[in-house]
């Protein structure tokens, strides 16, 4: 176990000199891998803002009860106390026929046509805010006040909030797609790497042998080597993704405000930085593995 | 110790390197190799740490026969051979002691007992002053020495080494002859394959001389 330990820390540390040895090869293999993985690293940044900005957004989805035409002033009542009472509404208003018909007739060209009609066309109305958010939940409210008395017609207006559902599915397999495709890139370029560095160190690799050296032994430091350079490149990422979050917090936020939404960039969340340094390191490792299989066995 | 039984190695392509070659090695003993060029003395050496295999027959080293041995073996058997090699293969971008510590690295030795040993093995070749200098900064006869360091540094039974006096001048090489007497008389089976039997005749030991890959005297 110690034995074993002292390998480990006698391998990271070669890793560590071979990297040191050449600085700039080193710089630009960490460049190229950190530019690589930027691209999906800064989707998710953008993907991860925009997910939550549009949960701000959909939290307030509306529900519109329209009643029947007949629908007395006993019904209306009756259907309020039970959308009142419901466990899922936040808020309820009443929009009564009289004042529907009253604000038609101020608007500008549907008052004269509104004049014309022999009685009063709108049926008495509620707006229902609910506490639920998801498009399911949001579904089965629907379904439900559709089957109270006196009901004629349930508005849920959920589909936006669905489009906005599908869209941000597809951005999401978009950053998976791109991930997945440049973590294949990362793989090769270690794999690449990893080449050039068994065949520089061909005469140690060969003494180490004859000196009894095991198979884990003389590949230990390559896989701390591709690991680390992963690790770099996972660095340089994500150091890309914080500068261009910082760059367009201020343009973003200002834009939002112009919509008239409070809203300022996030910096990646830290799982997903997380997730960032961990497959950085392991595709390093992967593309190692590969090399070293390939170049080191007989 | 060693025992070659009946061993027999060609090359491939039909060379014939070693044929029917039977003898045995004691613990503790010296053995001069000796030969013309292309006698085979380099594969007869090659084969005791299965750097080569026999084509024929087994080598029996401590009891194994290294001919059969698996693959993940061979690490732990050359772990317990000191090897010093015609073309010594020392590592050019590592220090004289980095170089001597190598060994002990593979063996998994802890860093602090391995400084000391690294430093006793350079001490008794004479080069504890040099363990900052880089190989090319060391005389053919320094790096030599050096290779020795390298090869005792795991305190091996068994110590190996090809033509360790070519290339230098008489001085030099009669002290590098001295120094495997040394490591033999602490216990060291050592095995020299050379063309200056003269240098190791007053050491009284025993010589194998191989003729077209076999015992002839």
């Amino acid at each position: 176990m110690k034995g074993w330990l002292l390998h480990h820390r006698q391998a990271g540390a070669q890793a560590l000199r071979r990297l040191a040895s050449t600085p700039l090869n080193t710089l630009l293999g960490a460049l190229v891998l950190g530019i690589a993985l930027a691209l999906p690293a800064g989707g998710e940044m953008l993907l991860a803002n925009f997910q939550r900005l549009a949960q701000r957004v959909a939290a307030t989805p509306q529900i519109s009860v329209f009643m029947a035409l007949d629908a007395g002033r006993k019904e209306v009542a009756e259907v309020e106390s039970r959308l009142r009472k419901h466990a899922q509404t936040r808020e309820v208003r009443l929009v009564p026929r009289d004042e529907t018909l009253k604000r038609l007739k101020e608007s500008e060209g549907l008052g004269e046509v509104i004049e014309s009609l022999p009685r009063n066309p709108f049926p008495d109305a509620f707006v229902v805010v609910p506490r639920a958010e998801t498009p399911e939940l949001l579904e089965a409210m629907r379904a439900e006040f559709a089957k109270y008395p006196k009901v004629e017609h349930v508005q849920l207006d959920s589909a936006w909030v669905k489009k906005l559902d599908a869209l941000l599915r597809l951005a999401r397999l978009i950053v998976t797609l791109l991930a997945t495709v440049l973590g294949v890139a990362l793989v090769a370029i270690t794999f690449n790497t990893i080449r050039l560095q068994i065949l520089t160190q061909r005469d140690e690799i060969e003494v180490s042998r004859l000196l009894g050296a095991t198979d884990a032994f003389i590949r230990r430091p390559f896989f701390y080597f591709g690991a680390l350079q992963g690790l770099a490149g996972g660095l340089v990422a994500w150091l890309a993704v914080l500068g261009a979050t910082l760059l367009l917090r201020g343009p973003v936020g200002e834009l939002a405000g112009l919509y008239g939404i409070d809203f300022s960039l996030h910096i990646l969340p830290l799982a997903d930085s997380a997730l960032l340094f961990g497959l950085a390191a392991l595709l390093g490792l992967a593309g190692a593995w590969l090399s070293l299989y390939r170049h080191l066995s007989h | 110790m060693i025992r070659f039984e009946q061993v027999g190695k060609r090359y491939p392509g039909g060379i014939a390197a070693l044929a029917e070659l039977t003898f045995a090695v004691e613990s503790g003993e010296m053995i001069v190799l000796s030969g013309h060029s292309g006698a085979g003395k380099t594969t007869l050496l090659k084969l005791i740490p299965a750097i080569e295999r026999p084509t024929q027959g087994s080598v029996i080293v401590n009891g194994q026969n290294v001919a059969a041995l698996k693959r993940a073996a061979v690490p732990f058997l050359r772990r317990n051979i000191g090897m010093v090699f015609q073309d010594q293969k020392l590592l050019h971008d590592r220090s004289v002691f980095e170089n001597v510590m190598l060994p002990l690295a593979i063996a998994g030795v802890a860093t602090r007992d391995a400084g000391r040993r690294v430093r006793a093995a350079l001490d008794k070749v004479g080069l504890l002053e040099r363990e900052k200098a880089m190989p090319v900064a060391l005389s053919g006869g320094e790096q030599q020495r050096l290779a020795i360091a390298r090869a005792v540094v795991a305190r091996p039974s068994i110590l190996i080494a090809d033509e360790p006096t070519a290339h230098l001048d008489d001085d030099t090489a009669r002290d590098i002859a001295a120094m495997f007497r040394a490591f033999n008389q602490v216990g060291v089976t050592v095995l020299v394959a050379t063309h200056h039997e003269s240098l190791f005749a007053p050491y009284m030991t025993r010589r194998i001389t191989l003729a077209h890959g076999k015992v002839v005297a």
